[in-house]
C-alpha cells in the first residue's frame, strides 16, 4: 500500500510544480494566466528535442527546459502581458486562453500531433524497494526535486528582500512604487520564473506521461483544481492541496476504480463549497 | 497531309466533348477527420493513407475525377454532425468517409441516412455503428475481430487468468466485454476488469491493482494515438519481473509510436489486422507511396483503413460505371473482395462490416526500428456481433 502513496505523492508533487507558476502569477500578480501549461509543454518539447535529437542527457534536459521556458515568458511578459496587467480578468483569461490555442498550433506544425516520449537514463529507470514496498525510481526522484524546490521557493518568497519586494509589489504597486521598488522589473522575473517552473514540470513529466500538443489543455483542469484547492495566497497552500489531490486520485482508482476517476473532482467541489478562498489560505478572499 | 487533317479533326472532336466532361464530371468525397485536438494524430494518418491512394491510383475512376475534401471536426460530434450536413448540401459529396471516434459516427448515421450518401467508417470500431444507417460501411475493423484473435492465442500459450485495462468509452467496453467473453470460452479467467477515464493521463493505480491480483496476463486496450503514455507507465511498473505477460490490441503498439517507446516494449504480443511490416508486395507499394506522399511518415492502421476506404469508393464508382446514386454504389459495395495492404480484404454482402485478416505480432527490431512482425496469421473473422441482415 506503500507503493501507492508513493504513486500518489509522486503525482501531487508534479502537479504541483506544474501548477506553481500559475499560483505566482494568479496569486502574487493578481494575473490569471490560462497559458500557463504552454510553458510546461514548451519545457517538455525542449527536452524532447535535445534527447532525441542531439543526444543530450536528461539531467541537462531539466535545467535546460526551466531556462528556455523562462527565457520564453520573459520575452512574452515584456512583449504581451505586459499591457494586461491593469485590464479585467476577462480580457486576461480571452488573452491567455487565445496564447494557449496557438501554442498548441505551433507545437503541432513543427513537432506533430503524436504522442512523443523519450527513454529515461538508466539510473533513474527501473524500481526499487523502499520499505518492503517496490517503488519506481523517477518517482522518488521527481519527489526529491519537488521537495526541494517548494522549500527554495517558499524561503525566496518568506524570507528573502526579493520576497518582500514582490509582496509589497503585489499588495499595492503605487506605493511599492513611491518606496522606490521597481515592480515593474519584479513582475517580469516573478513571471519568468513561474514560466520556468512549469517548464521544468513540463520536462519532469515526460518521465512519467507522454506529451502531445493538446497538454496544456489537458493539464489545465489540474492546474486550476490545484489552484481552487489550495487557494492561491500561500505556496504551501497549493502544496498540500496537490498532494491530497494527488493521493485522492492515485488511491482513489486503485481501491474504487469504478468511481476513481471523480474523486479529485469531488474534492474540489467539496471545498469550493466548504471553503470558497481555498483549503489552506488563511485570510477572506480578495 | 489527309492524315494530319484527319487526327487534327479527331483531336478537335476529343477536345469538344472532353471540356463539358471535365466541367461536370467531378466526384466528391467529403472526409470527416479530426486534424485537431486530442485525436488529431489519427486524422493526421487518415488524411495521409487517402492521398496515397490518390497519388498511387491517379484520381480518375468510370470517366470521373475523385476530389477529396478534407474537414476539421477536432474529434467532437456535433461538430461533426454540422460538417456532414454543410458538405452534403454544399459541396454537394457523393462520399463521406472517416469519423475518428464511435460517437462521432452515430451522429453521422442520420445524415447519411436522409441524404443517401454512402458513409465508409474508417476508424470508429464499435461494433453498433454500421447498423446505424443503411449507407455505413466498414473500411477498418471492429473490437471483436481485433480482440479474439489476441485472446485466442493468449489461452493456447499457458496464460490462465488474465486481467483486463481499457480506456473507459465505448469501443473500450466492447474490447473489455469480447476478450473476457472469448478467453472464458476458452477456459481462461479474468480476475478483474479494470476502466481508466479515456483522458486520464495517469494510470498507475490501476497498473498497480492490476500487478497486486498477479494474473498470468494483463491485456491492454487504448485508443490508437494515445499508447505511447500508457507504455511507458507499463514498462515502468515492471510486468515482466512479476512474471505478468503483458498483451494488447495493436492500437496500443501503433506504429505511429511504436519506434518512440523503446527496446523494453521488445517482444510484446499484440493482435491486429496491419502493421507497416506486413510482407506482400501491396504493402510494400504502399509503404513506399505512402511515405513518399507523407513526408517519410509510418503508415498505421488508420492510414491503411483510408487507403481501403478509398478503394471501396473507386470500386464502388467502376462497379456503377460513374452513377452516383448512393443505393447503387451501397449496393456495389457488397461482398467485394480485394488484395489489400493488410491482405485479403472482404466487405460483407449481409451487414457491410469489413472482413479484414487478422494477424498475431511481436514486437521486433528490424534495419534499427521497432516493427509489429507478424509470426501468426488469425485468420478472417466476420464481425459476431451482427443479427441485423440488411
Amino acid at each position: 500500500m506503500l507503493t501507492i502513496l508513493f504513486d500518489g505523492v509522486a503525482y501531487g508533487m508534479l502537479l504541483f510544480v506544474l501548477g506553481i507558476g500559475l499560483c505566482v502569477t494568479l496569486g502574487l500578480m493578481n494575473f490569471i494566466n490560462l497559458a500557463h501549461g504552454a510553458f510546461a509543454m514548451a519545457g517538455g518539447y525542449l527536452t524532447i528535442v535535445l534527447m532525441n535529437r542531439y543526444g543530450i542527457s536528461y539531467y541537462w534536459g531539466l535545467p535546460a527546459a526551466f531556462v528556455f521556458s523562462a527565457a520564453l515568458g520573459a520575452i512574452l511578459e515584456r512583449t504581451l502581458y505586459v499591457h494586461l496587467y491593469n485590464k479585467s480578468h476577462l480580457d486576461q483569461t480571452l488573452f491567455s486562453i487565445g496564447l494557449v490555442f496557438m501554442s498548441m498550433a505551433i507545437v503541432d506544425y513543427f513537432m506533430g500531433a503524436n504522442q512523443q516520449t523519450i527513454n529515461l537514463p538508466p539510473a533513474l529507470d527501473g524500481r526499487i524497494n523502499v520499505l518492503g514496498a517496490s517503488v519506481g525510481i523517477f518517482r522518488i526522484f521527481t519527489i526529491v526535486i519537488c521537495g526541494l524546490l517548494t522549500i527554495a521557493l517558499q524561503f525566496i518568497i518568506a524570507k528573502t528582500r526579493f520576497g518582500s519586494r514582490l509582496r509589497a509589489a503585489v499588495d499595492d504597486g503605487r506605493v511599492a512604487r513611491g518606496l522606490g521598488i521597481n515592480v515593474t522589473t519584479i513582475f517580469a522575473l516573478t513571471f519568468a520564473f513561474g514560466s520556468g517552473l512549469a517548464g521544468l514540470g513540463g520536462a519532469l513529466s515526460i518521465g512519467i506521461i507522454s506529451i502531445d500538443p493538446t497538454f496544456p489543455l489537458k493539464y489545465m483542469i489540474y492546474f486550476l483544481i490545484v489552484i481552487s484547492v489550495g487557494g492561491t495566497t500561500t505556496i504551501t497552500g497549493p502544496f498540500y492541496a496537490s498532494l491530497l489531490l494527488g493521493v485522492a486520485d492515485v488511491a482513489g482508482k486503485y481501491y474504487v476504480p469504478e468511481i476513481g476517476g471523480f474523486i479529485i473532482y469531488t474534492i474540489m467541489v467539496a471545498v469550493l463549497i466548504l471553503r470558497p478562498q481555498g483549503l489552506f489560505t488563511k485570510g477572506a478572499t480578495r | 497531309m489527309r492524315n494530319r487533317i484527319l487526327s487534327g479533326l479527331a483531336a478537335g472532336a476529343f477536345a469538344l466533348a472532353a471540356v463539358p466532361a471535365l466541367a461536370q464530371e467531378v466526384v466528391k468525397v467529403g472526409l470527416i477527420l479530426p486534424m485537431t485536438g486530442q485525436q488529431a494524430s489519427t486524422g493526421r494518418q487518415l488524411e495521409a493513407g487517402a492521398k496515397a491512394f490518390l497519388a498511387q491510383r491517379g484520381n480518375m475512376v468510370a470517366g470521373k475525377r475523385v476530389e477529396i475534401v478534407v474537414k476539421d471536426d477536432q474529434g467532437v460530434a456535433d461538430i461533426s454532425k454540422r460538417l456532414a450536413q454543410e458538405l452534403v448540401v454544399n459541396d454537394k459529396v457523393a462520399f463521406l468517409g472517416g469519423f475518428g471516434l464511435t460517437p462521432i459516427a452515430m451522429a453521422v448515421g442520420p445524415v447519411a441516412t436522409q441524404a443517401k450518401v454512402p458513409a465508409i467508417i474508417m476508424t470508429a470500431a464499435t461494433s453498433a455503428v454500421v447498423p446505424q444507417s443503411p449507407f455505413f460501411v466498414r473500411a477498418g475493423r471492429t473490437m471483436p475481430q481485433m480482440t479474439f484473435p489476441i485472446a485466442d492465442w493468449a489461452a493456447k500459450n499457458g496464460i490462465k487468468s488474465a486481467v483486463t485495462l481499457v480506456s473507459d468509452y465505448a469501443p473500450g467496453i466492447d474490447a473489455e466485454k469480447f476478450f473476457k467473453q472469448r478467453f472464458e470460452e476458452a477456459g481462461g479467467k479474468v480476475l478483474d476488469s479494470l476502466r481508466a477515464p479515456l483522458a486520464s493521463p495517469e494510470f498507475s493505480p490501476f497498473l498497480q491493482k492490476a500487478k497486486d491480483l498477479k494474473p498470468d496476463a494483463l491485456f491492454l486496450f487504448v485508443p490508437s494515438g494515445q499508447g505511447a503514455t500508457l507504455m511507458k507507465q507499463v514498462i515502468d511498473r515492471d510486468f515482466a519481473g512479476s512474471k505478468i505477460r503483458v498483451i494488447a490490441t495493436g492500437d496500443v503498439t501503433d506504429d505511429d509510436l511504436l519506434n518512440d517507446m523503446g527496446d523494453s516494449v521488445l517482444g510484446m504480443i499484440t493482435s491486429h489486422d496491419y502493421s507497416a511490416d506486413h510482407n506482400s508486395p501491396e504493402n510494400k507499394a504502399f509503404v513506399e507511396i505512402f511515405r513518399k506522399v507523407n513526408n517519410n511518415m509510418r503508415p498505421n492502421m488508420m492510414a491503411v483503413a483510408a487507403f481501403d476506404g478509398m478503394e471501396l469508393i473507386f470500386r464502388s464508382l467502376e462497379a456503377t460505371k460513374g452513377d452516383t446514386n448512393g443505393q447503387k454504389l451501397v449496393d456495389a459495395m457488397r461482398g467485394l473482395k480485394w488484395m489489400s495492404p493488410r491482405g485479403p480484404m472482404e466487405i460483407d454482402a449481409q451487414t457491410r462490416e469489413a472482413i479484414p485478416p487478422m494477424y498475431i505480432r511481436k514486437v521486433e527490431r528490424k534495419n534499427g526500428e521497432l516493427y509489429n512482425v507478424e509470426f501468426q496469421d488469425a485468420g478472417s473473422i466476420k464481425d459476431p456481433t451482427h443479427t441485423h441482415t440488411k
